[in-house]
């Protein structure tokens, strides 16, 4: 296996008014990864970005960068270059003066500089803009001139800070795919910083998520959905309906539990006995029926229709049951004319198959 | 907005004191001064009056300012005026720089810091510098301690020049200050992150972006200087005049009225050039607008 | 430049590097010293200010006792308070004209009210000298009584100051949320009624700013009162000029002191009564 290319060391970052946006955070990105940093805002994505860049210093902790201590070195000696979120493309230079910056104040040659200014506006297909000026172009054309002015000096590692967000929505899927192409192409590490978890399940290869200055879980994307490890990340990347319960037996993987507004229900976890715990479900693993489904093995309640919102595709039903327990259901609107099949008031039964439930100790 | 037709009444209550005020009390005394400035002295009975004033449409009061005797004048202020200017800007951009870059809760003492000697009376701030750069004053007993001096800094250029630098100062830190507040801190973080060094980025992004403070300052700042009478009168000696210190003396003890209307006409030409050198320049710059 | 960070700072921090806080402090020390200096020493018992000698407030008696100083200060306040009254009547409906109505040409009305901000003083005092003088009002005033053998200062003043209030009240209305004034209008107040109760209390800080701005113009100005004054007429800054030409004196350092108190405190007042106004807007 080779060697991580960013590796972060018991990272802290504490502000001068003494908020903590870092929290002794440890983990390698490896080469040629798109690394994704999600969370909400305020959760210290951004800052662990910008001390990778050097724009901000750790208040302790280590930052390697393909295998060298970066604690001494500036943000102009290191091997990364930034997308910002604003782009921040030089407004009183032209989009081929832009990209050559970077190249000309480390003193490349004025040959090389023109190839590969050249080839950097091709690659982000902007050969046609070169003499433009960036308040002559959308914001899309922008992003490409950031992306462009970081490619060309070829960085070990290319951070990318809410790239996406400033778009609007037709143009964020475009650049969406645009990147991940990018990254095949390049072969160069893409870290992503995104508060939006479908950029970051659709785009990158290993997701960590943060809150409050931690990572919760590091994993793939669809790791991250079906096997999340605590109710913050089942929570945050997708939806999900979290059912509190009480461990009241257990033998061997198997257990039994007191659930709030399903009563007893046997799982397959490793929770000890009088612990308490949460069942999470996904909307879309639920099934509705008009009678009570026949298996005593499913997972089942009775419940009366509050709510149903209808989405094309799909529709939300919302599923009042005991206890004050509710529960979201997708259901996919399969025929024109029935629609979601339920209406208000209505008494249905709710069903799904018990490893389809997550148990979260956590 | 609406139209001034919509509401004549309201506009003309709104309109008349003010115009009548810029007319009878500004516009009116320029064109007294204008017309002055194509006069010459009559002559009555074949002797040429004190007092009395021909307005013959004549050139010869701006001929005369081209004399060499003025023309060294008019070149001095200017390069004085020039100097000083540029003395501010390399004081005042550090100032200005660090107050934006300063904690937020010390900005406004810092920036309050930088204005309050504005609000002191000129004449009062040049006083205070004779006091201190006078043969007896404190700059000389400092560096008698060090075995230097006395030296002579006052009467002459350098007293000028300091003079102007330490009166006009604020004038050029309040438009660096909001330029350079305005500027987009990720500019100067991506010109780091792309590989420039520090003084490449202030080179390269940070003065180009804050251009049209620059020049904003330097227009402020110049003009008043071009125009000083005050600083070049107490703090100059006899070879540091300024145009405004002739034109002083037309008015008073030279009395030649026609001489210094013609000057002064050429001082506020000087400065609506000034002015128009601006607005090219804003127009065609890029960088944060003022 | 550090090429080295200390852990936690980032490179931008500026505020945090040595030399810009040794730079900081050199400037200030140049900025104030001088006025400390003057300030401290019209305490001085020194006769010729130089050595400090001990603690007296004889200068400032001294100054008080001299009539024609006193005379000067009276007048010189006379005349600024007239003068802000005047422009900030004139410089307001100025900045509620340019702020309310379009009009033909209104780009170099605009542009002349601006004159008197930007032509050089020394140009301005020599053309009202010459109005002044030309137009007999210059020796009209002179054997009127006191205060109105001011009044030709008092004009000359309202016409530098005046424009600066139009521009300080014109960018407080910029935020004026024209819907307020249809509202009020809206609910069945006049025109008369809306102007008085909704738009002059929005107006109140620029109106303030503006009358303190003026009155500190006023009250420091030198060139254009030196050519508009007549011989009988001396204001403050006029009588400190014919003082300061004969050298320094602690009596100068007194009389300035108090000067300086006055426009200090006028200052801070001002930004006072606009500071809650400000942070109230967010």
């Amino acid at each position: 296996m080779t060697e991580p290319i960013v590796s972060i060391r018991n990272v802290s970052k504490k502000f001068s008014g003494g908020v903590i946006a870092v929290d002794n955070i440890s983990f390698d990105i490896d080469q040629n990864e798109f690394f994704a940093l999600l969370g909400p805002s305020g959760c210290g994505k951004t800052t662990l970005l910008r001390m990778i860049s050097g724009l901000e210093t750790p208040t302790s902790g280590q930052i390697m960068i393909g295998g060298e201590d970066m604690a001494l070195t500036p943000p102009n000696k290191r091997p990364t270059n930034m997308v910002f979120q604003s782009y921040a493309v030089f407004p009183h230079m032209t989009v081929e003066q832009n990209v050559a910056y970077g190249l000309k104040v480390t003193g490349v040659a004025p040959d090389e500089i023109k190839r590969l200014v050249a080839e950097g506006l091709e690659m982000v297909k902007l050969t046609h803009l070169a003499e433009r000026r960036p308040d002559q172009m959308s914001g899309g054309q922008r992003q490409r001139v950031a992306l462009a002015r970081a490619l060309v000096k070829r960085p070990k590692v290319l951070l990318l800070d809410e790239p996406l967000s400033a778009l609007d929505a037709k143009l964020r899927d475009d650049m969406r795919m645009e990147l991940t192409r990018l990254q095949e192409t390049v072969g160069i590490t893409f870290i992503i910083v995104t508060h939006d978890q479908d950029e970051a399940l659709s785009m990158a290869s290993r997701i960590a998520v943060m809150e409050k200055g931690a990572v919760q879980q590091i994993a793939t994307p669809v790791e991250l959905y079906e096997h999340p490890k605590n109710r913050f990340v089942a929570d945050f990347i997708g939806k999900v309906n979290l059912i509190d319960a009480t461990v009241t037996g257990q033998k061997g993987k198997a257990i039994t539990c007191d659930a709030k507004g399903l009563g007893k229900v046997e799982l397959t976890s490793a929770s000890q006995v009088g612990s308490a715990i949460a069942i999470a479900v996904r909307p879309e693993k639920l099934k509705i029926g008009k009678t009570e489904p026949k298996s005593d093995r499913i997972l089942k309640l009775q419940g009366k229709v509050r709510d149903v919102a209808y989405y094309g595709d799909t529709s939300h039903v919302v599923i009042e049951g005991k206890d004050g327990l509710d529960l979201s259901v997708n259901v996919q609107n399969e025929s024109r004319e029935g629609g979601s099949g339920v209406e208000r008031g209505q008494k249905v039964w709710v069903h799904w198959a018990p490893e389809d439930s997550i148990v979260l100790t956590e | 907005m609406e139209s001034w037709k919509e509401n004549r009444n309201v506009f003309w209550t709104f309109a008349a004191p003010g115009t009548f005020w810029l007319l009878a009390f500004f516009i009116i005394p320029l064109g007294f001064l204008f017309f002055m400035s194509f006069g010459e002295k009559a002559v009555i009975d074949g002797q040429v009056s004190i007092t009395e004033i021909d307005i013959s449409g004549t050139l010869s009061n701006y001929l005369r300012a081209f004399d060499p005797v003025f023309l060294k004048i008019i070149w001095k202020s200017i390069w004085v005026s020039a100097l000083a200017t540029a003395l501010c800007l390399a004081t005042a951009y550090p100032i200005a720089f660090g107050i934006c870059f300063a904690p937020p809760k010390w900005k406004p003492l810092l920036l309050l810091l930088v204005i309050l000697p504005f609000w002191i009376n000129l004449l009062i701030r040049t006083y205070a510098l004779i006091a201190v750069f006078r043969k007896q004053g404190y700059v000389n007993s400092v560096l008698g301690w060090v075995g230097l001096g006395p030296f002579d800094m006052l009467n002459n250029d350098f007293a000028v020049i300091t003079g102007l630098v330490y009166v006009y100062m604020p004038f050029m830190v309040l438009p660096l200050y909001a330029t350079i507040e305005r500027l987009d801190r990720s500019f100067l973080e991506a010109s780091l992150d792309l590989g420039a060094s520090q003084f490449q980025t202030f080179m390269k992004v940070t003065v180009p972006l804050t251009m049209p403070g620059i020049i904003s300052g330097i227009i402020l700042v110049f003009i008043p200087c071009l125009g000083s009478f005050l600083t070049p009168d107490l703090l100059g000696g006899t070879d540091s005049q300024m145009i405004g210190n002739v034109i002083e003396r037309q008015f008073k003890s030279a009395n030649d009225w026609p001489f210094g209307a013609a000057l002064s006409f050429l001082l506020m030409y000087a400065t609506f050039g000034a002015l128009a050198l601006r607005w090219l320049f804003s127009r065609n710059s890029k960088g944060v607008d003022v | 430049m550090a090429a080295q960070l200390k852990p936690g700072q980032g490179p931008l921090d500026y505020g945090n590097r040595l030399w810009l806080k040794v730079l900081f402090a050199a400037i200030f020390f140049a900025l104030y010293m001088p006025i400390i200096t003057l300030v401290a020493f019209s305490f001085n018992t020194d006769k010729r200010g130089i050595v400090w000698r001990g603690f007296t407030l004889e200068n400032y008696t001294k100054a008080w006792n001299n009539v024609s100083l006193q005379e000067a200060l009276i007048n010189s306040l006379v005349i600024a308070l007239l003068a802000t009254i005047l422009a900030t009547i004139i410089g307001t409906l100025v900045a509620l004209l340019l702020w309310r109505f379009r009009f033909p040409m209104k780009g170099a009305y605009e542009g002349f009210m601006a004159l008197p901000i930007v032509i050089p003083e020394i140009c301005m005092g020599v053309a009202l000298l010459m109005f002044f003088v030309n137009t007999g009002m210059m020796n009209a005033v002179v054997n009127l009584p006191w205060p109105l053998n001011l009044s030709n200062i008092v004009i000359a003043h309202v016409s530098f100051c005046f424009p600066f209030v139009a521009v300080v009240v014109r960018s407080r209305l910029v935020g004026f949320n024209r819907q307020l004034e249809e509202a009020s209008k809206d609910l069945g107040a006049s025109e008369w009624q809306t102007f008085w109760s909704i738009i002059v209390p929005y107006m109140k800080p620029g109106l303030i700013a503006g009358a303190l701005l003026a009155f500190t113009l006023s009250l420091d100005d030198f060139v254009i009162t030196f050519f508009t004054s007549g011989p009988e007429t001396v204001t403050f800054p006029v009588k400190v000029y014919s003082l300061v030409r004969r050298g320094v004196s602690p009596e100068i350092n007194a009389a300035s002191t108090v000067l300086i108190v006055i426009t200090v405190i006028a200052t801070v007042i001002a930004m006072k009564l606009q500071a809650p106004e400000k942070s109230g807007k967010g």
